[in-house]
Parts: structure tokens; sequence; C-alpha cells
């Protein structure tokens, strides 16, 4: 088990980096681990990362590309909806990088 | 299709499921499901029933193991190991029922 | 696509009590990203899988039956529930989660030799 400290507040993650209590996140948080992964964030990628976590919270699992990819198409435009929008903000892929910055697990089936 | 079970009809469902669903083929019997070929056992009635449709087999070390191997019930056929890898051969496909 | 095979998942255990049920649903997630032609099945105690209404904050373990509503979105949308068994146990149509077809024992055996590969949970 590790941790990270963000504001003077201590948060567990998993060896990966990924949040453990997904109810302890909050934007700020968000923003470190998106330092972590490298990633500017821009209203651009909170538009994805909100998406994650109302999907989450609707479904309580993290989709796989193919779906996220599918209902962010269908949610925010069909311009979004593709690989190359959603890989052009999360290089290292928009499942693993995006999830994480959201506060979400690892995608089921995202090795 | 082969069906595989490996629990005793007495206590689990598995087998009265996949004989009352199952459209026909070949049932494997192994572990604890061998008891269900064996004479005298409350489900022995309903295994004769469902054999016009079904092939019976039954893992002889399972039921040779539990002491029961003299109890077979006519219809039904002992396989060793071989005859086990034979009926999965010989099937297109395969149900194991948990 | 030729290499497309028909994949049938048959649960037949009840949530929470063992982990079959879990299992099974990632198994199927991660199946239905390899877009393989996937039937869900459940029977016996495996409808108890989709009923609606489920709080399991008691027990400490996480509620997965959400996500049943999320196989939609995968394109998972061959859902059958045996009427038998659904009738055994007081359930009926509305007490489910998600739209499914309801069989009849026969003709959830016919579906079941159709198909390539069988997964038991």
């Amino acid at each position: 088990m590790s941790s990270i400290e963000v504001g003077g507040r201590s948060y567990e993650t998993d060896e990966e980096g990924y949040l453990i209590d997904l109810s302890e996140w909050n934007p700020e948080v968000g923003n470190y681990l998106a330092q972590t992964e490298s990633v500017e964030m821009t209203d651009q990628h909170w538009e994805v990362v909100n998406f994650l976590r109302e999907y989450f919270e609707e479904y309580q699992i993290a989709p796989a590309v193919r779906v996220l990819t599918k209902a962010i198409g269908k949610k925010l435009g069909a311009d979004k909806g593709t690989s190359e929008y959603l890989y052009g903000l999360f290089p290292y892929g928009p499942g693993k990088q995006a999830c994480k910055i959201a506060g979400l697990p690892k995608p089921t089936g995202c090795v | 299709m082969l069906h595989i079970i490996n629990r005793s009809p007495l206590s689990d469902i598995a087998l009265e499921s996949c004989l009352n669903t199952a459209v026909g083929g070949d049932v494997l019997l192994i572990e604890d499901a061998v008891y269900a070929a064996t004479a005298g056992n409350a489900f022995e009635g309903k295994l004769r029933a469902a054999m016009g449709r079904f092939k019976i087999s039954v893992l002889r070390p399972d039921l040779e193991a539990r002491g029961m191997a003299d109890r077979l019930i006519e219809g039904a056929t002992f396989v060793d190991y071989a005859g086990f890898v034979e009926l999965v051969a010989a099937n297109k496909t395969c149900q194991s029922w948990l | 696509m030729s290499d497309v095979k028909k994949f049938m998942f048959v649960n037949r255990k009840a949530p929470y009590g063992t982990i079959y049920a879990l299992e099974s649903l990632e198994v199927v997630l991660i199946t239905a990203a390899f877009d393989q032609d996937v039937s869900l099945v459940f029977m016996d105690d495996g409808v108890f899988q989709m009923k609606k209404g489920q709080q399991t904050k008691g027990i400490e373990i996480k509620n997965f039956s959400p996500a049943y509503r999320a196989l939609d979105g995968y394109d998972v949308e061959k859902l059958y529930v045996d009427k038998e068994s659904m009738d055994a146990r007081g359930l009926t149509e509305d007490d489910l989660l998600v739209d499914v077809t309801v069989l009849s024992r026969a003709e959830m055996g016919a579906l079941m030799d159709e198909q390539d590969v069988i997964l038991s949970f």
C-alpha cells in the first residue's frame, strides 16, 4: 500500500497509484494524480474525467476503452467519441490515465 | 455436447438442471456426482428416466474411491481417465455444470 | 469475421454467497472486448443475480448488480432467463434489473446446443 500527500492530507493508493477509496476523491486530488501522469488538465480533460465518475457512479465499473469511446460520442458529441481524441488527451490510454485521475479503479480487462 | 457434473444430486441440483435443460448427448459423472449412478440412491429414478436422451458415463476411479464401484446401475458405463479424454475429444462442445 | 464464436455464460449461483457471480461478470466484460457473440443465461439460483434493489452496504461487499445495466453499452444484449427457475423463486420479469428474454427449459436447451463455447459459473 502506498499513499500520496495532497493539500496536507494523505490518501491511500495501490502500488500503481490508483486511489483506494474513490469517495475521498476531490478535484485537487485529480490534479495531483494528473501531474503524476504528466497530464496537463484542460476543460476537455475534465469533461472526460467527470464523465468517467458519472459512469462509475451509475454502473459501479470503469468502462473498457471501446465502451468509453462510444459513450463519450453519445454524450459529448461524435467528434469526441474517437480514440484519436481520447488518446490525444491521455496519451498512455484513456482507460488507465483518465480512470486514475478520476479516482476510479483500473478498468476490468485492462492489463 | 458433453455435460460434466461433479456434485452429488442429493445435495445440489446441477445434475437435475442439466437433465431437464439439455437436449441430450453425453453426461459424464465425476467426483461426488458419481453417487447419482449407484443403485438405491434417491436420484436413481430420475437418472434412469433420462437415459433415453443421454448416454451416462461414470468415472470409475471416483466411484472406486468412494467404495461404491460395485453398485453402478445398469445402463451407465464406466470410463477411465483415457475415456474421459475420448469423450471430450468426441464432442464439439463441453459444459461443466458447476 | 470468421473467428467470431458463440460464447454462452451459464450463471447458476446466487450473488454474494460465493464469488461465482462476480467472476462470471468480470469474464463477460473481458470477453465482450473481443467482439465475440456473447449470450448470458441465468438459471437456478443464478436468477437472483438479476434481482432489482440489491443493497449490500450491510454486508460490506461491493454491489455489482448495477454493472448488468452496463452490458448494453458493451454490446452484450443476449440475456436469457429460465422461466421455471424464476417461477420457483417467486420472481417475475418485473423483479429483474434489465430486460431479458424468458425461455422455457426446452428453448434453453436448444440454445445451448447452438453454442461453440459454454462457460458455467
